[in-house]
Formats: C-alpha cells, structure tokens, sequence
C-alpha cells in the first residue's frame, strides 16, 4: 500500500510514538527531550501536509481512513474533509511551532522536568489531532479526555496559583466532557450507532428528528463542549487556569484547545445533524448568538481591565470563543464560512500573541503591561511580530482577521441580527484601544527596570540589565516571525482557504 | 406516575446519582468531597451506559458454537459440539437473546478515564494541600487573598 495513503495515521502515530520515546529519553538524559519532540511534531505535520495534498486531490474531497480495515460502522474511522483537514494541520503547525519555541521557556520554568513536560506536550498534540480527525463520536470522547488530562497535568506545573486554578479546571472540564458522553449515549439509544456519519444516516432515513432524545442529546452535546470551549456564562475557568500555567503550556493549549472544541460544535450540529434541525428543533438560534454577543463583551472588557499581559489574552480568548459561535449560529452560510475561517485565523492569532508574550516573560521577567514600557527598543523583533498579531486581532487587512470578521459581520447582515454586528465591531474597537495602549507604551515610553515587586528565585539573581537591544533568542524570534507571517499569508491568500472551507459549506445545505 | 417510576428505574436511578455527583462537586467545600462528587457523577453515566445495553431475559453475549468455524483448537470443537444443540435448539442466531455487550465495552474504557482523571485531581489536591496546608475551598481562598 502507498505510504502517502496512511499519511492520517502517520500524523496521528508520530506524536503517539514521540511520547514514549521522549518519556524514555527523559528517564536516560535529558538534553534528548527537545530535539526528539521537535523531531516528531515535524514529522507530524509534514504527514499533515501529505494529508491536506490528498483531501485535495481526492475525488469528493473526503477521505475516510478505517482503523484496521473494518467498515465504518464497526470499526473507527478517520474522516477527513475540507472543514478538518485544514484544522488537523493547522494544530500540527501550532504544535511544531511551540515545540521550536519551548527550548528556553521549558528549560527555565519547568527545569528538571523535561521528560515529563515533552511527554505530555506530544500527549496534548495527540489528543487535539485525535479530535479532529477522528469520525466516531465515542472515539472523540477518548481523545477529548487524552488531551483534556494532558492539558490538567501541563497547567499544575505552572507556578502561583495554577494548582488551585487548574483544580476548576478538572472540575468543570470532566463536567463537560461527562455531559459530552452523554449525549452520545442519548444518540446511541435511538440510532444504535457511533460513527458520526451513520448516526447522521439513520437519524435522516428514519426520520428521529422529531425524538425528544435526540434532542436532549443535542442539548447535552452542546452543553459540554460549551463548558470544554469555556462559553459565557460556563468560562470562569479558563483565565486563571490560561494565565498561571507556564508560558509554554498557554502557547499550546490556548490556540489549541478552545478552537478545536469549536470544531466539534460545528461538527456535530452540521455533520451530525443538519441546519434544518439545528436551527428549527434546537435552542433558539438568536438566544445563542446574544450569549455570543455577550461572550465578545466580557471578554473584551474585561481583557481591556486586566493589567496582566496573559491574562489579559486569556480573556480575548473568551472573546473570540463568541466569534466562532456567533457566527456558526447565525444559520446561514456566510457565517460558518466566517466561524471555520476563524478557526484557522484565531489559531494562529492566539499562538503568536501567546509566543511574544512568553517571549516578553522571559526576557522581562514580568507579564505586567508595564513591562512593556520602551520595548520596541529593546526586543524590535518580538514587539514587530506582536504588533502583526494584533492588527489582525484588531481586523486590519491584510493580516487574516480581517478577512474572517469581514465573513462574520456580512453573515450578520444577512441574518439581520444587528446585535452580533454591534457587539463583534464594538469588540473589534476594544481589542484597538487594548493593544494600542500596549504598542504606543512600547513605542514612545522609556524602558524601566523589570517590574516585578518581592521577585526571587534564581532568576532574579541571574538577571542583569543590558544596554541596547536585548532579544529574545532565535529559536523563540523564529517561530514567532513564522506565526505572524502565516497570519499575513492566511490574509493575502484567503480566498484560496475560503474556497476550499465553502466546499465543506455548501455540502451542509443551508435553504 | 408510580408506572413511570418503576418501569424507568434504571434512569431514575442514574438520574440521581448524578444529581448528588453534582451537588457534591459544586457546592461542597472540601476537594476530596468535590472529587467524591466527580466520581459519584462519571459512575452515574456508566451504570446508565450499562444499562441501555440490558433486555430481559437476555444473556452474556457469547455467541454458542456452530461447530463451522474452521481455525478453533480440538478443545473447543468439543465443546462447540455440546453446545451446538442446545443452539440449535433455539433455532438460529437471535440478537434478542443476548445483552448488547458494545456499551459495556465502551465503559471500560470510560472507567480509565475517569481513573486517570481522579488521579490527576488528586496529585493537583496534593499540590494544593503542600502549598497552602489547606484543602478546604475557603481557607486556600482566604491565603490567596492574604
């Protein structure tokens, strides 16, 4: 058989086999960690660019991979369509990306553990391509919770709170995860069956739509990757959780988890079921959008009242969370295209502003806004790549987000939901005013010493004031300059992307 | 009503367990209680997985032996033959005979989730309890604060 056709498993098996090799080489000697996990997530997404090549060239732009040769419903399967496949390379890019960067950040802040944090970091890609590849719903449930646990372990490593933080976390992600596997229980009674296609087939052959379990299967699908993608009002978990991990861990899982959730929602509610259902039968579809609308509120103001660097992301994450769902309940085409564009746009978004915010911490010692007084002279790179990232946070063409709020406010009008074009413009303007404090301190203010009161530890002392630029060290610089370059490519190509993602769009069969 | 109660017990039964599952990790104080509560929650979901795989009257799904199957050892060929009539007996293969073993399955892997999960709260809780001697909800809050 032609290697090129076992390319999704060979994404999914590097990481998978990774892991046990990095977890030896930490028991063995140490410094074999990094390398080896570089390693493995590149061969990860180079199998993940094998993949994209082949959804492409594939007749119908589907391919299904079964596990073990047995038939779909039997077995599990592996279903890669254009609404994945960019998602599954976009997590394997992220993963590649923060295992680059991770050489210093990890070295510092988790010293002596380097084994088991690259176990877990490889474990965390593992569970999150898992969910976006696999076609059984059950089957995504287990890589929900692989990745969940790993992201649990990667958090408790942090320093401050981020044990007592990351114990909500497990509280509320199991809450949701639970109410996951029961829905697919719900289903699994009435169409007695897994793979998510089937289930889709029986449910239209048979015509249960009308099934009150269905619909309470529906609604606790939702509820729980709500809770998983920290929706308003079931987010009080995610900024502290986001904010006290180290700067390595939020890299990956603030770009990963929450998105990839998002992916699951827009899975289930177009793949599984279909808009007719969603939309006629399921929640109110405006009473969602307000609760996205909401989502864009708190997140942006109270992003805009944080005065730390990270945890003011953390709650733009919240924010941009009610983007996607916004615009995938808006029940119309235009919308989703918006929503799965976002997807791909956020990823990269949140990595790169994540990246020169841990970039910052490592040099600055600080996530304190004031840290980022004079920076522009002192690490011009960092700061120049922080800048793209949130110009296209803001939406300012050419950079990606442009394009995918351009998608959303549009499939607003059209659904003539005006509150969901306020709210995402209104958002759009805090994010301005947000991120131009930070640029315009970092421009035309004088640096200060690092700002941190009562620091200590090793770093302090180790820490000395250098005239001049002092940046951060290449293997940091150049996944961050990759990140926001991708953001600008992302933009001056996107209406290749939007082609490929409509395929996937007009299949949903929106009246 | 009482019909409704008594024919659904299976649900009312993981129905509320899952309720107290809730309670506890919401609204109780203590960690390990709240980890009770996770627990007590994850095991609700499995007996009700386990249930909807029951019928009665139904067997363990072990399909008797038709004696055909040309790659078992001699051992089993014997047995296979005195079972076979008791088979054909009750004429072919009839699904209904049998307990549907697939949500059983998926409960085992279930169970290992919900394991590695009560592991990893419970190494959190032990980090928490050596960084603020507390594993009450409100005095680690109270020392946070401080």
């Amino acid at each position: 058989m032609d290697i090129v056709q076992q390319a999704p498993i060979l994404m999914i098996l590097c990481p998978f086999l990774g892991a046990f090799a990095v977890s030896l080489a930490g028991l063995i000697q140490r410094r074999w960690c990094y390398p080896l996990t570089v390693l493995f997530t590149a061969g990860s997404a180079y199998a993940g660019l094998g993949t994209l090549i082949q959804v492409l060239r594939t007749e119908g732009g589907v391919i299904r991979y079964r596990m073990g040769g047995w038939e779909p419903p039997f077995g599990i399967e592996f279903r890669l369509d254009a609404l994945n496949a960019a998602i599954a390379l976009m997590v394997v890019v992220v993963a590649l990306l923060v295992a680059i960067y991770s050489r210093q950040t990890v070295a510092s802040e988790t010293a002596g553990k380097e084994g088991h944090f690259y176990t877990l970091f490889l474990l965390l890609t593992v569970g999150v391509l898992g969910i976006s590849m696999t076609g059984d719903a059950f089957n995504l449930y287990v890589f929900l919770e692989i990745s969940s646990l790993s992201s649990y372990a990667l958090i408790a490593m942090g320093r401050g709170r981020a044990a007592f933080s990351c114990f909500n976390y497990i509280i509320m992600g199991t809450i949701g995860a639970s109410f996951y596997l029961l829905g697919v229980g719900y289903l699994y009674i009435k169409t007695g069956s897994l793979n998510m296609t089937d289930i889709a087939r029986i449910l239209q052959e048979h015509g249960l739509y009308s099934s009150n379990s269905v619909r309470i299967g529906f609604l606790f699908i939702l509820i729980g990757v709500w809770i998983k993608m920290a929706f308003v009002p079931l987010h009080r978990w995610l900024p502290n959780a986001y904010t006290f991990a180290p700067s390595t861990t939020s890299c990956l899982v603030a770009p990963l988890m929450t998105k990839v959730s998002i992916y699951v929602m827009i899975r289930i509610m177009f793949s599984v079921f279909n808009p007719e259902f969603v939309f006629g039968v399921g929640p109110r579809s405006d009473l969602v959008v307000w609760l996205a609308v909401i989502a864009m509120m708190v997140g942006s103001f109270y992003a805009l009242a944080k005065n730390k660097l990270k945890m003011m992301l953390a709650y733009l994450v919240i924010a941009e969370v009610g983007y996607m769902v916004g615009g995938a309940w808006l029940a119309n085409a235009t919308g989703l295209t918006g929503a799965i564009f976002h997807i791909l746009a956020d990823g990269l978004m949140t990595l790169a502003l994540f990246l020169a915010a841990g970039a910052i911490y490592y040099k600055r010692k600080s996530y304190n806004i004031v840290a980022t007084k004079g920076l522009f002279g002192k690490m011009p790179f960092t700061m120049g790549a922080f800048a793209i990232a949130a110009l296209s946070m803001i939406g300012i063409p050419p950079t990606c987000g442009f394009f995918s709020k351009w998608y959303l406010i549009s499939g607003g009008i059209e659904a003539g939901h005006w509150g969901f074009v306020v709210g995402l413009l209104t958002s759009s303007m805090v994010n301005a005013v947000l991120f131009f404090r930070i640029l315009e301190r970092a421009y035309f203010e004088k640096p200060e010493l690092p700002y941190e009161p009562g620091r200590q530890g090793k770093n302090a002392l180790n820490f000395v004031e250098r005239k001049g630029v002092d940046e951060a060290p290449l293997t940091m610089l150049a996944p961050l300059w990759a990140a926001s370059l991708g953001l600008v490519l992302l933009g001056v190509y996107s209406g290749v992307v939007i082609d490929f993602i409509s395929r996937y769009v007009n299949s949903v069969g929106f009246q | 009503m009482l019909d409704l109660i008594i024919a659904k017990f299976n649900y009312w039964v993981y129905i509320v367990l899952m309720m107290i599952g809730l309670y506890a990790m919401i609204a109780k104080n203590n960690y390990i209680k709240k980890l009770i509560g996770m627990t007590i929650f994850q095991t609700a979901i499995m007996l009700f997985y386990v249930s909807i795989g029951a019928k009665q009257g139904a067997t363990i799904p072990i399909i008797d032996h038709h004696g055909d199957g040309g790659d078992h050892g001699e051992a089993a060929e014997a047995v296979g033959h005195a079972v076979e009539t008791a088979a054909h007996a009750a004429g072919s293969l009839d699904p209904d005979a049998y307990v549907n073993p697939l949500p059983h399955v998926l409960m085992l892997t279930a169970i290992v989730v919900g394991v590695a999960t009560l592991g990893v709260a419970m190494a959190v809780v032990q980090k928490i309890h050596d960084q603020y001697g507390s594993i009450e909800e409100d005095e680690v809050l109270k020392r946070i604060k401080l």
